[in-house]
């Protein structure tokens, strides 16, 4: 319970300070200074004269080839998902963005964002509609012709499941100083449900709780869920950002009968990135979550999790190519952990295990920096929740991705 | 400069690709340290049926919406049983509610198995004060269609409940009661109204349909037209789970393979077999066996080797719990099987519980608990020196 407190604390400061406007000055933006909130608007979209509505997407497919323990399934090719934009700059300072996902041919269709953005004043912009939550870094800024890697972080889909979106309201802003910018976004939104410890995983799995589409129509319990988030970034250094999302996810009363505790969900992310080398990049982001799970339920329910991944992303040639002006080659690695289950068992006082960690050498080649061909090589070691031999899966991944 | 560095990339990607072939996928673990995996000569229709068994067995979660509980101890078949070895102390169950043989009355609230976990909003059950009770660790399955084979006859044979040969070893079956839907085959045997019992601890199941029936009841809280009481209420509720996905569990079980010894002919390997004969291991731990005709063709006159005669044996007041099964007595237990057990470790989280509730943390340690009808051959382990110690253990980590 005290770390819960200690953690709603944290949220509370973060909020604070994102609401004290007198911390920086006011300057320009400028796409330098361009932070991970700034994702969903920072993408090409198509204008046509004075049409007052922008359009824009990106799609992604690959192909793959995987063993796991010497057995494979084959050759495979896949397209996770193909996306459309819609914005609109209403009024001056009156915004509108939408981002449908197609994900697996038309498996999941899911409106992932939909907002109308009010501004105010830079520090002050209400935001209402479909929001993405702005935990972690990846949640925001997840489009793929972005990444140099085939599949989305581990820790970035399983521990915050992203894509995450919920229906809510809250303000957002930032501020520049010199070769700093600061940013602060508070929502209040729907949140869990129950699913993230009542699902076929067998696991605590927050995705689980976006199958309950009902979301985006009715908060599951009285509860909303809370998302705070404040990033900084210096020109030259690059940014950090530090987030918390805090709910109660279980169904604790249905028509005035108290049906069980409050049961309180605690995530909290931190996120860098970095071109402060030159033509290295270098991203990450670390999250903790924090579950109460009723004692009396099944140990293989975890009740904190932990898992983060760094990418290491290198140019190695950057000039004209094959006739595209500006072209890049880049080399990539990229490291993940994930662990479901940080604890120990009762009975025995061993480790519980469940964990996942992966390394993935990739190469890219991009014909501009809104479109990329990549291939990886992905070997993960997974382990089950007892601590035996894990089960080691490698292989191939070439896809490519493109705004259009 | 830059086309000089994309030929050298191309250069070392085509390396990189073409050795990739070998050693950057992980190759499948030698077939002899799975316990998983189907047994040999299956036909085309018998595996889908294994693979169907397979996915309700190990890719299974069940859930509150799917019909957990809402009392259970585990959530899936493959929880207890991983990889179809031992499972651990993390899944143990409790059973209660017999504390003598053929006991049918003043059966207490719960019995005979405690789910001591719960779905939300719900309390799971408390084991009645001062009430006896045994705990069981999850057992390897593999190689249950093998012993599911062999006729009761067979079994009989190395019963010796008075030891009339006096070497100390008397060997009884467990006579059960049937449940209602257990259909008897050629190679049972009613004896009194009651069949013989040969899976489990205590060797309280008939046959796997029973075993898995009430494993699906009793575990994972789910009914069945088997098993159709809920766990929790005692009353009878639709059907978790369907007839045909508890037959394709029967099937897999049937036809999952046994467990093969590695290095069967290292010498230390053949000392420590030829010790565990000397010492009169082998008197219950019964190495092999061979199958009657079996409607499933391969395992038609299969000689095996599971170590293990079926039979109920005295192991004296240290394992004594107080509580039993059918006609065991609560000191008495079923020779467990010995094949697959230097892997059990690969399905304990890499340790050992051994015994019946895991209470030894080595193979050394469960030897020594052994008592009653196997204190001679405990005694005399203890006698052998070092090394013919070292074999015997070999041997046994190399089933």
């Amino acid at each position: 319970m005290k770390i819960f407190i200690s953690i709603y604390k944290v949220g509370c400061l973060l909020f604070f300070i994102g609401l004290n406007p007198w911390l920086f000055a006011q300057e320009a933006d400028s796409l330098q200074l361009q932070l991970n909130m700034d994702a969903v608007y920072n993408r090409p979209f198509l204008y046509e004269g004075s049409f007052p509505v922008a359009v824009g997407g990106y799609i992604e497919a690959h192909g793959e080839y995987f063993v796991s323990d010497g057995i494979t399934e084959g050759v495979s090719f896949k397209i996770p998902r193909m996306t459309l934009f819609v914005s609109s700059t209403i009024l001056d300072r009156l915004k509108f963005l939408s981002e449908i996902e197609f994900e697996e041919g038309t498996k999941e269709i899911n409106i992932e964002f939909a907002a109308l953005d009010f501004e105010f004043h830079p520090l002050i912009n209400l935001r209402g509609g479909i929001i993405m939550n702005p935990i972690g870094a990846f949640n925001q800024n997840h489009d793929g012709p972005k990444w140099e890697f085939v599949d989305r972080p581990i820790s970035a889909t399983t521990i915050i499941p992203s894509t995450f979106s919920n229906v809510g309201f809250g303000l957002h802003g930032k501020t520049y100083q010199d070769q700093w910018v600061w940013a602060y976004e508070a929502y209040v939104t729907n949140g869990f449900d129950d699913k993230i410890i009542t699902n076929s995983e067998g696991r605590t799995w927050l995705p689980a709780t976006k199958e309950n589409t009902d979301r985006f129509e009715e908060n599951f319990n009285a509860v909303p869920l809370i998302t705070l988030k404040t990033a900084i970034r210096h020109r030259k250094i690059g940014e950090i950002g530090l987030s918390w999302m805090g709910d109660v996810y279980n169904k604790y009363e249905e028509d005035g009968l108290m049906l069980d505790e409050k049961r309180r969900l605690d995530v909290v992310a931190i996120d860098f990135n970095s071109s402060a080398i030159k033509n290295l990049d270098i991203i990450g982001e670390w999250v903790w979550a924090f579950i109460d799970v009723p004692t009396t339920y099944s140990q293989q329910f975890g009740t904190q999790q932990q898992g983060g991944f760094i990418d290491f992303v290198y140019t190695i040639v950057k000039s004209k190519m094959l006739g595209w002006e500006n072209a890049k080659v880049n080399l990539a690695v990229r490291l993940e952990h994930v662990d479901y289950n940080v604890g120990s068992f009762v009975e025995t006082g061993g480790s519980i295990h469940d964990d996942v960690q992966a390394i993935v050498p990739a190469i890219s080649f991009r014909p501009s920096s809104q479109s990329v061909i990549r291939a990886n090589y992905r070997y993960t070691w997974q382990t089950d929740l007892l601590g035996n031999p894990a089960v080691r899966t490698a292989g191939f991944q070439i896809g490519i991705s493109s705004y259009f | 400069m830059a086309s000089i560095k994309i030929q050298c990339l191309i250069v070392a990607s085509t390396g990189f690709l073409l050795n990739a072939c070998d050693g950057v996928f992980p190759d499948a673990p030698a077939e002899n340290e799975l316990l998983d995996g189907p047994i040999e000569g299956l036909s085309f229709p018998e595996q889908n049926v294994f693979l169907a068994g397979d996915v309700a067995f190990n890719d299974e979660v069940f859930t509150s919406e799917s019909g957990l509980g809402p009392l259970f101890v585990a959530t899936s078949c493959g929880s207890c049983h991983p990889g179809d070895g031992k499972g651990h102390p993390f899944t143990t169950l409790t059973r209660f509610g017999q504390t003598s043989p053929n006991q049918s009355t003043n059966v207490p609230k719960g019995a005979p198995q405690l789910q001591n976990k719960a779905i939300p909003g719900f309390v799971p059950e408390q084991l009645p004060a001062g009430m006896p009770f045994m705990k069981f660790t999850p057992p390897a399955v593999t190689g249950l269609g093998l012993l599911a084979a062999l006729t009761d006859e067979q079994i009989l044979e190395n019963a010796d409940p008075s030891d009339s040969d006096d070497d100390g070893i008397s060997g009884v079956p467990n006579f059960i009661n049937p449940p209602g839907y257990f259909q008897p085959q050629w190679f049972h045997r009613q004896i009194n109204g009651r069949f013989i019992g040969r899976f489990g601890k205590k060797a309280a199941a008939i046959d796997l349909l029973q075993q898995t029936s009430t494993a699906y009841n009793q575990d994972m809280g789910i009914t069945s037209t088997f098993e159709p009481l809920d766990v929790a209420t005692g009353l009878t509720i639709d059907p978790e789970v369907s007839d045909q996905t508890i037959r394709d569990v029967v099937f897999y079980l049937r036809t999952l393979k046994a467990p093969i010894q590695r290095d069967p002919e290292a010498a230390d390997v053949i000392q420590g077999q030829r010790l565990f004969n000397e010492i009169k291991c082998g008197s219950c731990h019964l190495s092999s066996w061979t199958t009657p005709e079996s409607d499933i063709t391969t395992l038609s006159n299969k000689t095996f080797h599971p170590y293990t005669d079926l039979l109920l044996h005295d192991m004296g007041p240290e394992l004594d719990d107080g509580a039993t099964e059918g006609s065991a007595e609560t000191y008495e237990w079923r020779t467990p099987p010995l094949w697959g057990l230097g892997l059990s470790p690969d399905s304990q989280g890499g340790e050992f519980f051994l015994m019946h509730d895991g209470r030894a943390k080595s193979i050394e340690e469960a030897i020594l608990m052994h008592g009653g009808e196997a204190a001679t051959s405990r005694d005399s382990f203890e006698k052998l020196s070092d090394p013919e110690k070292q074999m015997l253990l070999t041997f046994l980590k190399s089933l």
